[in-house]
């Protein structure tokens, strides 16, 4: 609005070429509306300075722990914009789509492959809502059994957020399984949570920590033993493809995050997808619809028997889901299972690298993503967030920070496996400048970021106090 | 730090006794607690009239870094809640002991006080945390 100039266009009408009509009722017009005068290489100039302010995996190093930043592949859009994929229209009838189902249907059966799973429904439009599908097929398993009874749901002290609100948007109360000392499933406290009202337990594998647990084959067993199920969240893939299935292990359910583990784009909050696969007890509450092909060699959509019924518009993100097709084809078993080698040693490197110099509360080999503690740069007056705020000024997107909540002044990292070892050695160099930074000009890191176009934001306020829509100035 | 005029959870909330006739008392959370959500952006609060019982869920409080669950002192029924609170919960952040307060309860069973903590059983417990 600021760069408004009255008369200045950026558009030529062009001339009539159709009868004259009159104008509409003039109390139908308005001309008070706040319409920006500009020419068009001001716009294309404004709207580029713009986008250059993006901080972005295409741009920058994005280690931030849990949501798995990695590059995605440009031929990922290449394949999403093949004009057969993204002309066609979900109303279309099948014969015409047969292409497109056909995908769909490998894909189901790819993902299934990958996790150990029976069967898979590409429904679901993001990781928790593929939580929720997951916990209300547990619930219409216990119940199609008569087995009402089962209102508990045991959810790991250091599971995502979005776990908990899945078990209770499905009607469960939620307990809390707490950790024990080596960051494993506290088998104690489980014990103690088995019974007939357990309907059962939602655990992230590798964990939040980034850790293997490696009780997790007893804690299957046990969860069976006594009537329940195990949802895997399947968040942490990344650090499994090629190496261990779920469903080996004794995992009933579980989603995948298609944004994290197969590079689809993680904009914006979407649109995103989270299938969920299942073992062959849970097969027919899958959500709506699936695809299953037909003796005769067609695919077509269907809905399980027991189906949980539809859950999302149509037949879930399509695009998304072409690209999460084109990264498991263009890799192979071979290309997928290099990632999990890449993205551990990358992290592993970085815990060696660094755990002399910051706390790392579970010192034992990680997975896919290490979290240290601050603790030993607090005891100098800098915090977490501080520190992770002037990682910015090295060029460099924040860890996620105070997650998991079970880690004081959490910094959690997760390189990917995109990352070469000059990038990650750079990193490593930035922490230990930051650290460094902590005893010799701690006010230089307590006020960070120093260098980006916008510096400390008030978070509190912007959430106490949330402005949600932009409003021009009111007029003098 | 922490006041010796009430009693502490592990769950970082505080109780007071304003009489113990009516077995009426006050909840809030501690400085320790203020200080580890860091700023607090809203809590969720019980209604008044709804029963709590000890150390259960009573509602939550979300911060810029996380949502955490408060937990009730002791068993009752709530009778106030803090309305100060819905348009300024940073009240809890700069006087966690005072104005902050959380909620005011008539207890059922004063017995439940005994197995809370002491203001120098709490300040151990915290800095065990570290």
């Amino acid at each position: 609005m600021d760069r408004s100039v009255p008369g200045r266009v950026g558009t030529i009408a062009p001339t009539l070429d159709v009868p004259a009509a009159p104008m509409p009722d003039p109390a139908f017009l308005r001309d008070d509306l706040p319409l920006p005068e500009v020419s068009e290489p001001e716009v294309v100039q404004y709207f580029t300075t713009l986008s250059q302010l993006n901080f972005s995996i295409d741009t920058h190093f994005y280690p931030l722990g849990s949501c798995t930043m990695k590059y995605n592949p440009k031929i990922n859009d290449d394949m999403a914009f093949l004009a057969g994929f993204a002309g066609i229209h979900p109303l279309q009838p099948t014969a015409q789509a047969q292409g497109a189902l056909e995908l769909l249907y490998r894909l189901q059966d790819w993902l299934a492959e990958i996790t150990g799973m029976a069967n898979t429904s590409l429904a679901t439009l993001a990781g928790a809502h593929g939580e929720l599908a997951g916990v209300l097929m547990m619930r219409a398993y216990h119940l199609a059994r008569g087995d009402a009874g089962r209102t508990k749901m045991a959810i790991p002290d250091s599971a995502h957020g979005t776990n908990p609100a899945s078990a209770a948007m499905a009607g469960f109360e939620v307990v809390t399984l707490p950790s024990d000392a080596d960051g494993n499933t506290d088998l104690v406290a489980l014990r103690g949570l088995l019974g007939d009202d357990l309907a059962g337990v939602m655990i992230t594998l590798p964990s939040t920590l980034g850790l293997f647990d490696t009780n997790i084959l007893e804690v299957c067993r046990l969860v069976h033993d006594c009537g329940g199920l195990v949802y895997g969240d399947g968040a942490n893939m990344n650090a499994l493809l090629g190496r261990a299935k779920l469903g080996a292990l004794g995992f009933d359910v579980c989603h995948l995050n298609l944004h994290k583990t197969f590079s689809t784009p993680h904009g914006g909050g979407g649109p995103g997808a989270g299938p969920v696969c299942c073992g062959d007890n849970l097969a027919q509450y899958l959500a709506a619809p699936i695809v299953i092909r037909t003796d005769g060699g067609d695919y077509e959509f269907s809905e399980p028997a027991g189906s949980i019924g539809k859950i999302s518009s149509f037949h879930g993100n399509f695009g998304v889901l072409v690209r999460a097709y084109t990264y498991i084809r263009t890799l192979g078993a071979d290309g997928l299972r290099s990632i999990s080698g890449n993205a551990v040693l990358n992290a592993n490197y970085l815990m060696h690298s660094l755990k002399d110099i910051y706390s790392l509360p579970y010192d034992r080999t990680c997975m896919h993503e290490v979290v240290f503690s601050a603790d030993w740069q607090r005891e100098r007056g800098v915090s977490g967030l501080e520190v992770a705020k002037r990682l910015l000024d090295y060029g460099f997107h924040a860890p996620t920070m105070y997650f998991p909540l079970i880690v004081h002044e959490a910094l959690m990292i997760e390189p990917t496996e995109s990352e070469n070892k000059d990038t990650l050695d750079a990193f490593i160099g930035a922490l230990r400048a930051i650290d460094a930074e902590a005893t010799s000009n701690p006010e230089l890191v307590q006020n960070a970021p120093h260098t980006t176009p916008v510096a400390r934001l008030d978070e509190a306020t912007a959430a106490r106090r949330p402005v949600l829509r932009w409003e021009p100035e009111a007029a003098d | 730090m922490n006041p010796n005029d009430r009693s502490y959870t592990r769950e970082h909330e505080w109780i007071i006794v304003e009489d113990a006739g009516t077995r009426r008392a006050l909840v809030g959370i501690t400085h320790f607690a203020q200080d580890q959500l860091g700023d607090i952006v809203y809590f969720e609060l019980p209604k008044v009239g709804d029963t709590v019982a000890q150390l259960g869920k009573m509602g939550e409080v979300e911060s810029v870094k996380a949502v955490s669950d408060l937990y009730s002192p002791v068993s009752g029924e709530v009778i106030e809640i803090n309305s100060a609170l819905t348009d300024r919960p940073e009240l809890t952040n700069e006087d966690p002991f005072g104005e902050g307060w959380l909620v005011r309860v008539t207890m059922s069973d004063a017995t439940e006080l005994d197995s809370l903590l002491s203001a120098e059983e709490y300040n151990a417990f915290v800095a065990e945390q570290h």
